[in-house]
């Protein structure tokens, strides 16, 4: 086999010097009758496999938490390279500081997006990352309730309610009104002292641009943890960051990761100074060696598993590594000018695509709010029967937002990218009349 | 430099500062392509409230500088691909290339976890076909793609033990886990709700079956247990194990993070074990990256089935896969989408390149170790003598009289030219050394580590100073941690900015 580097010679000699006849010795301390005597029913060895019926060929208008953007192959090469790809986790900060330096520049551009001060080296996704910012705040107010925005990603609240069942935690959700954003009133009634956080996501699950002053103040009035969670992070190029929040959770996908049909992705959490020690995860900081050269280590490591075991602040240990300096690497392509004009392009083209769609009749936006590159329309029917007449276009329509929110059938979720180009929009909203146009 | 040292010589690497210094305005190194639709005014599109300026610090650098800048960094690491690795626990062995082409193929990296299920067949497929792999290798009768890694996976089968006794009536309210255990281990215990009773390994460092006898009562949920466990020593008494939790109710729960030493030559669901994760990223070489992504994958025995995490894979008539949401005794969901599907494609990949011969894979790796136990037993303490599987734990105890640690001769091992074994684990062995060669090594690396091993033990001899200041030949000395963490500097901020420097 191609992969291991033993002649048959070799393991002959190996065997000798270890003072055993056959390598089965080396096994007898496996029960007898519990050793496989028969090949595993693999299939294989190949060489070579390939994934058939796929999406290649559609134009898709889904976000909805994964989005498609623009990628320089300048990420793909630097992650590729086996220094970063085949290293470990850098506990040996001597022969780890590439990872590490690259890690403290991650840190450091979470905090620049998010306006937050301190930011850690990932977590798994924004799901889980919204679920940890939401145990961090249990654990620095010292209350077990939450109240969560509905507008909220729904997978984003499947995985918080996993995780909050057995840890006392009650999860309430707050509705949204009428214009899509969060339901002030209903959220300053729920809001008591004994909440420990207030999770809202922005622009959030309907494309809705949230205002962060009013609500964090009703957080805070309430000495409530105010936790703001972001699934499309390029909006942070144009969009003003959440800078009121306590905790921001964000998803890193849109920094230069594929859809990957969901993952791997980079979940972050940034979050102010004087709650770093209740933070979970990696830290890299920075520090000197014994002859005063700058240098990088995993720091404040007392509230990790390995150190901690029970008493930990979280369970994580692997995290999303590679994920995260894809990002960095692609924010450092994009830098300051190329984020914030991917950004404007968002906006300029979910624009064009909403007054497009607009014109067909009978199609009406739902929610009249600002909103980044992606926004919510009605429409006449079911968006199933219309998405599956697109799909013979070869376009695969809008999420159906009927499936998470049973009072918004006929409604859905339009998603529109810099990769999106004007003719496929215009041919969107022509496939999307001639299927209204339809007898049903 | 000492003359012993074959593997590795000096060279020169290059200095770079942080991205963030080497920023000038105006610079860029992506350009998008023009506009085609009308522009937006933001301030108009968003509002004056929403609208964000520029961000200040963000780098403006060319894309030849970015290019230099992280391979400058790259060559700061040491990595699988420039040689031994012998982290024990971490089964460090090859990343093959092939796994990093296919999981980037159109049609696998370009797929939108919502897209229509008609056009999803080839990922599910893919996701099928590893679950029936996974589970032939692990003698289960179900399991769950979807943690991220081994910590969720371990969260995700406490979870399912939780839901099933629960459903019984009592969910309990203890995790047994032996002190030798992974530290995500106890961890985990706490989020899904259980108190943690640690129980201490026997003298040969195997669980005390007699002492487990006792502290099994209608408390305990599960025992959580590592097997091989992190000693390197397979756990003989397991079906006993097995049949002293079952018949009080409880679980077994397996750590799978050793599966190395066992794919191909047993199988744990026949051992008695009820629920158990994998770790992609150890046993089925998908790459580290310098601390992740991985995936955790939770194989299980029938009894837990009906709780696994929702999505559900379900194959229709015809052979058409769907993910069915709904599952009225499921766990609810431990991820978004369809857990780290990358990760899973060159899992599957690398298993599939082997097929039934990845049993060769495990016997190298156990005979590798077991290569380096002989050739090193007597240089270092040998704490405990059971026989080793794929990994060898030893002891500074000898060094240690000289003032010499298992994180001295760790850090010296670097200026041999390799990463340095685990050092602070297991916590049951004082001065630890743990070494975890993998099969991905030749006669010849195993050689060139052992005759470092002597070399530093005969440093740690004769003259130990060299050995308590390495490393020597790395970019920067040992590094201030005390420093790092008293006066926590977490990001870059720009020197100039009086309003930054103040927060």
């Amino acid at each position: 086999m191609r992969y291991l580097p033993k002649s048959p010679t070799e393991r002959h000699e190996m065997l000798a010097a270890v003072g055993v006849k056959s390598i089965e010795e080396l096994f007898s301390s496996i029960p007898e009758r519990f050793r496989l005597r028969e090949a595993l029913k693999i299939p294989g060895p190949y060489s070579k496999d390939r994934a058939s019926e796929n999406s290649s060929g559609y134009t898709s208008f889904l976000g909805a938490g994964v989005y498609n953007h623009l990628r320089s192959v300048v990420t793909d090469a630097i992650i590729q390279r086996g220094e970063f790809l085949t290293s470990y986790t850098p506990y040996q900060a001597e022969i780890t500081q590439g990872t590490l330096q690259a890690i403290f520049e991650f840190q450091t551009l979470m905090c620049q997006l998010t306006g937050q001060e301190v930011a850690n080296a990932s977590m798994y996704d924004g799901s889980t990352a919204t679920t940890e910012a939401v145990l961090m705040a249990e654990r620095l107010t010292g209350r077990q309730r939450v109240l969560v925005a509905r507008s909220v990603h729904p997978e984003y609240r499947d995985v918080l309610k996993t995780y909050a069942k057995n840890s006392g935690l009650v999860v309430e959700e707050i509705p949204f009104a009428a214009n899509g954003t969060v339901d002030a009133k209903a959220l300053q009634s729920a809001l008591k002292d004994d909440v420990a956080a207030v999770v809202v996501q922005s622009p959030n699950f309907f494309g809705v641009i949230e205002s962060y002053a009013p609500l964090a103040e009703f957080a805070h009035a309430a000495g409530a943890m105010f936790v703001v969670a972001v699934a499309e992070g390029v909006s942070l190029g144009i969009v003003r960051p959440p800078a009121e929040a306590d905790i921001v959770a964000m998803e890193g996908q849109s920094f230069g990761l594929p859809p990957s049909y969901g993952g791997p992705f980079a979940g972050v959490i940034a979050s102010r100074e004087k709650f770093v020690r209740q933070m979970p995860g990696r830290l890299s900081g920075q520090t000197t060696d014994s002859e005063g050269q700058r240098g990088f280590v995993l720091t404040l490591a007392t509230r990790e598993q390995h150190i901690r075991r029970e008493k930990a602040t979280s369970n994580i240990c692997t995290n999303q590594a590679l994920c995260a300096l894809a990002a960095t690497v692609h924010l450092t392509l994009l830098g300051k000018e190329g984020l914030r004009e991917m950004a404007e392009q968002n906006l300029s083209k979910a624009h064009f695509a909403l007054s497009e769609l607009e014109k067909v009749p009978g199609v009406r936006r739902t929610f009249d709010m600002p909103f980044f590159n992606e926004f919510t329309i009605e429409l006449p029917r079911s968006v199933k029967i219309v998405n599956s007449q697109l799909l013979r276009e070869k376009i695969i329509g809008p999420l159906a937002l009927g499936t998470a929110y049973p009072e918004l059938t006929k409604r859905a979720l339009v998603c529109v990218t810099e990769t999106t180009t004007r003719a496929e929009i215009e041919r969107f909203a022509g496939a999307l009349k001639t299927a209204l146009q339809r007898p049903i | 430099m000492n003359t012993k040292i074959k593997k590795a010589s000096r060279h020169t690497n290059q200095s770079e500062g942080l991205i963030f210094e080497k920023s000038s305005p105006g610079k860029r190194a992506f350009e998008l392509p023009p506009l085609d639709v009308p522009a937006a005014d933001p301030a108009k599109a968003l509002g004056a409230n929403h609208r964000r300026a520029g961000i200040e610090g963000f780098p403006e650098v060319s894309e030849i500088e970015v290019l230099r800048h992280f391979t400058r960094l790259s060559t700061w690491n040491y990595a699988i691909d420039l040689g031994m690795y012998p982290l024990g626990s971490c089964t460090m062995k090859y990343n093959p290339r092939v796994n990093e082409f296919v999981a980037r193929l159109d049609g696998i990296a370009t797929e939108h976890p919502y897209q229509p299920q008609e056009l999803s067949q080839g990922c599910l497929k893919i996701m099928r076909l590893l679950e029936q792999c996974l589970l032939e290798m692990t003698g289960m009768d179900a399991i769950t793609l979807q943690p991220a890694a081994g910590a969720q996976g371990e969260l995700t089968g406490l979870l399912l033990i939780r839901a099933f006794l629960e459903k019984q009536g009592n969910p309990r309210k203890k995790v047994l886990i032996p002190d030798s255990a992974h530290g995500t281990n106890p961890a985990t215990a706490v989020i899904a709700g259980y108190e943690v009773e640690n129980i201490r390994s026997e003298s040969h460092g195997q669980i005390d079956v007699e002492k487990l006898r006792h502290l099994v009562t209608g408390e305990v949920a599960a025992l959580m247990i590592t097997n091989p466990s992190t000693l390197g020593i397979f756990e003989q008494r397991i079906p006993e194990i097995a049949q002293i939790l079952h018949s009080k109710g409880a679980l077994l729960y397996m750590d799978g993070a050793n599966m190395n030493a066992l794919a191909g030559v047993t199988r744990p669901g026949d051992l008695g074990v009820d629920v158990m994760h994998l770790n992609l990223h150890k046993t089925f070489s998908t790459p580290h990256g310098g601390g992740g992504p991985g995936a955790g994958p939770v194989a299980m025995k029938k009894i837990l089935e009906p709780f696994r995490p929702v999505p559900i894979l379900v194959e229709k008539e015809g052979g058409r896969l769907v993910l069915e949401p709904v599952r009225p005794d499921s766990i609810g969901r431990v991820k978004a989408f369809a857990g780290n599907f990358g990760v899973l494609v060159r899992a599957l990949a690398y298993i599939l390149a082997y097929g039934p011969g990845v049993r060769q894979a495990t016997e190298d790796a156990v005979l590798n170790a077991n290569y380096i136990r002989k050739r090193l037993e007597g240089v270092f303490e040998l704490p405990y003598s059971l026989p080793s599987m794929h990994e060898v734990v030893f002891s500074d105890a000898i060094q240690k009289k000289n003032g010499v640690s298992t994180m001295d001769i760790a850090k010296r091992l670097i200026d041999y030219g390799f990463h340095p074994y685990t050092t602070a684990f297991p916590l049951i062995v004082p001065g630890a050394m743990m070494i975890e060669p993998t099969e991905s090594e030749s006669k010849e690396e195993c050689d060139l580590f052992i005759d470092a091993m002597k070399a530093i033990a005969e440093e740690a001899a004769t003259k130990p100073e060299i050995v308590k200041t390495a490393p020597h030949t790395t970019r920067v000395r040992r590094l201030d941690e005390v420093g790092a963490a008293r006066k926590p500097v977490l990001r870059w901020k720009p020197a100039t900015s009086r309003s930054e420097a103040a927060d």
